[in-house]
């Protein structure tokens, strides 16, 4: 077995279970934070195809940001594990229907009879100063030029409609104003006032209290 | 067979070789803050332990090390143990593609820049991890406060480092330093100056720095996320925040300031005079000058509020970087010399 071999296998092996764990973990912290092991074995065998650009993309982009938020809501959430197997017995010939339906998709599209040497070119190896970012920008921009900005386009709406959904006025939440803020000048907030040092002084304890 | 093994002792040394000084200068950069922050202040900062003071860090990691890990009761005990590494992790594993001189790596990758993103990027999760797994409240508020803050400054970050991309017209960090080559105003800190500053900026929100240290913020949530994390749990993440501020002075150093290059460059007398300075000199001592403003800016400014945090920056520096990008792109495109007329 060759160290490719190796390596690939390993980070197969991680994928596939970390994969599993984030659907038989019972904590959802911890469930996410498989889907991130996950995420990286993915990355991992991307750089085994010499895509350094979509591997550490996908670290960069699911790890660093998606993950971050969606842990973060995650942890926020109070759920009820009870609440949530409830409803466990009544659903599942559904849930089973669906997954066979699953099943039987995946297994159609990426079946042993789809893969194999003769179907694709055994991959050959790139010499050191390729770069697939080069290549990636490349096509990118040339020949996908229209999807591209097509779906720049779509992100561009999804940015705004988050915005305009989050941005909702109601009328008991309170706003700081920024500008006001900074206008601010001493004068307005400080008073200083001269006071004779010697003058305050009680004439004996036994008065003050 | 023989020849493989030979390579991975080589790269073990080299990562000892480079890990060691690095774990040495996360010390002394303690020691030097709570001298540089004491003299600010008009104090002398610590001077019993050793000459001097010298050998404070010394004193400090032996009682760290001694001191029991005490792991509260309902804390989710793997991922309480499991925080800290995650911290520690990635401030060491972006050292991985840092060039120290011309010649003097580790590795040397093709997507450079990009790796050290994606990897300080995780650092998050240290400080995630560590403010749920604790079960208290406090560390869980400076656990949220750090998430919502690092997400943000961010894409600041990334954009500053896309026109530094840009203007280099390469993603490793080696030719980004050799594309400054020239003299002092060849440097990317004049094209890309707002870059520069919106950088360094995104640099202190992201290691969790003062005025940006919301995620400590001891006068409001004690300690934030480590608030139950003592001994040498508590000092690994103390010793990842200082490894990446070491980090970040160095990559603003090398992507900003011509990293090894020497500043005399192209001056007709002085050049030839300072010719025999290596340069891990000049990086270094452009890296401690970058330390040096980390310290001065926490020892000067009051800590942000969460709001005004925000505001700045998604609405001051995210805005500023897009708008000097376009910037960039149109000199790139249109040559402007000294800089983008050798392409």
């Amino acid at each position: 077995m060759s160290f490719e071999q190796f390596i690939f296998y390993l980070f197969a092996a991680a994928m596939l279970g970390s994969a599993m764990m984030v659907i038989t973990m019972r904590n959802p912290v911890h469930a996410a934070l498989s889907l991130v092991l996950t995420f990286f074995s993915g990355a991992a065998l991307w750089l085994l195809l010499e895509a350094e650009f979509l591997a550490i993309t996908l670290v960069l982009v699911y790890v660093g940001a998606v993950m971050v938020l969606f842990l973060f809501v995650v942890m926020m959430l109070d759920i009820n594990l009870a609440r949530l197997r409830e409803g466990f017995v009544k659903l599942l010939p559904v849930g089973v229907v669906m997954a066979l339906l699953v099943i039987g998709m995946m297994a159609y599209v990426v079946g042993p009879e789809n893969f194999g040497l003769e179907k694709f070119a055994e991959p050959v190896g790139h010499p050191a100063d390729y770069s697939n970012t080069k290549q990636l920008g490349r096509v990118l921009y040339t020949v996908y030029v229209y999807p591209f900005e097509i779906a720049a386009v779509i992100l561009l709406v999804a940015i705004i409609a988050a915005i305009s959904l989050a941005l909702r006025k109601r009328p008991l939440t309170k706003h700081q104003n920024p500008d006001l803020q900074i206008a601010v000048r001493k004068e307005d907030r400080l008073r200083i006032i001269k006071s004779d040092a010697k003058k305050s002084q009680p004439a004996n304890l036994e008065d003050k209290r | 067979m023989l020849d493989a093994l030979l390579t991975l002792v080589i790269v073990l040394l080299k990562i000892v070789a480079l890990l060691v000084p690095l774990m040495v200068a996360v010390a002394y950069l303690t020691f030097a803050e709570r001298k540089i922050i004491g003299y600010i202040q008009g104090r002398v900062g610590p001077l019993h332990v050793g000459p001097r003071g010298w050998l404070q860090p010394i004193a400090d990691a032996v009682k760290l090390i001694f001191k029991e890990i005490i792991i509260p009761a309902g804390a989710n005990r793997f991922l309480f143990l499991l925080a800290p590494l995650l911290a520690m992790g990635p401030s060491i594993a972006a050292w991985a593609v840092m060039p120290l001189g011309e010649n003097l790596y580790i590795t040397d990758i093709n997507a450079g820049l990009l790796y050290v993103l994606a990897v300080t990027s995780l650092s998050v999760y240290g400080i995630i991890i560590a403010g749920w797994a604790s079960n208290s409240k406090y560390a869980f508020l400076g656990a949220l406060r750090s998430a919502a803050q690092v997400v943000s400054y961010e894409i600041a970050m990334g954009f500053a480092l896309v026109g530094v991309l840009l203007a280099a017209g390469s993603m490793n960090l080696r030719e980004i330093v050799l594309a400054q080559q020239g003299s002092l105003l060849h440097w990317f800190w004049l094209p890309l100056l707002p870059l520069f500053v919106v950088y360094f900026i995104a640099g202190l929100a992201e290691t969790n720095r003062a005025p940006f240290d919301l995620a400590e913020g001891e006068s409001e949530i004690v300690a934030g996320f480590h608030v139950e994390y003592s001994g040498m749990s508590f000092g690994v993440f103390f010793l990842a925040e200082y490894a990446n501020m070491i980090l970040i002075s160095m990559l603003t150093a090398l992507m900003f300031l011509g990293g090894w290059l020497s500043p005399f460059q192209g001056i007709p007398v002085l050049d030839s005079l300072f010719s025999w300075v290596p340069g891990i000199v000049w990086l270094l001592l452009k890296t401690s000058f970058f330390l040096l403003l980390f310290l001065w800016v926490r020892a000067t400014f009051p800590r942000y509020r969460y709001d005004q945090l925000m505001r700045l920056g998604w609405k001051i520096l995210i805005p500023i970087t897009i708008a000097w990008l376009l910037v960039v792109g149109a000199a790139v495109v249109g040559g402007l010399g000294p800089w983008f007329d050798g392409a």
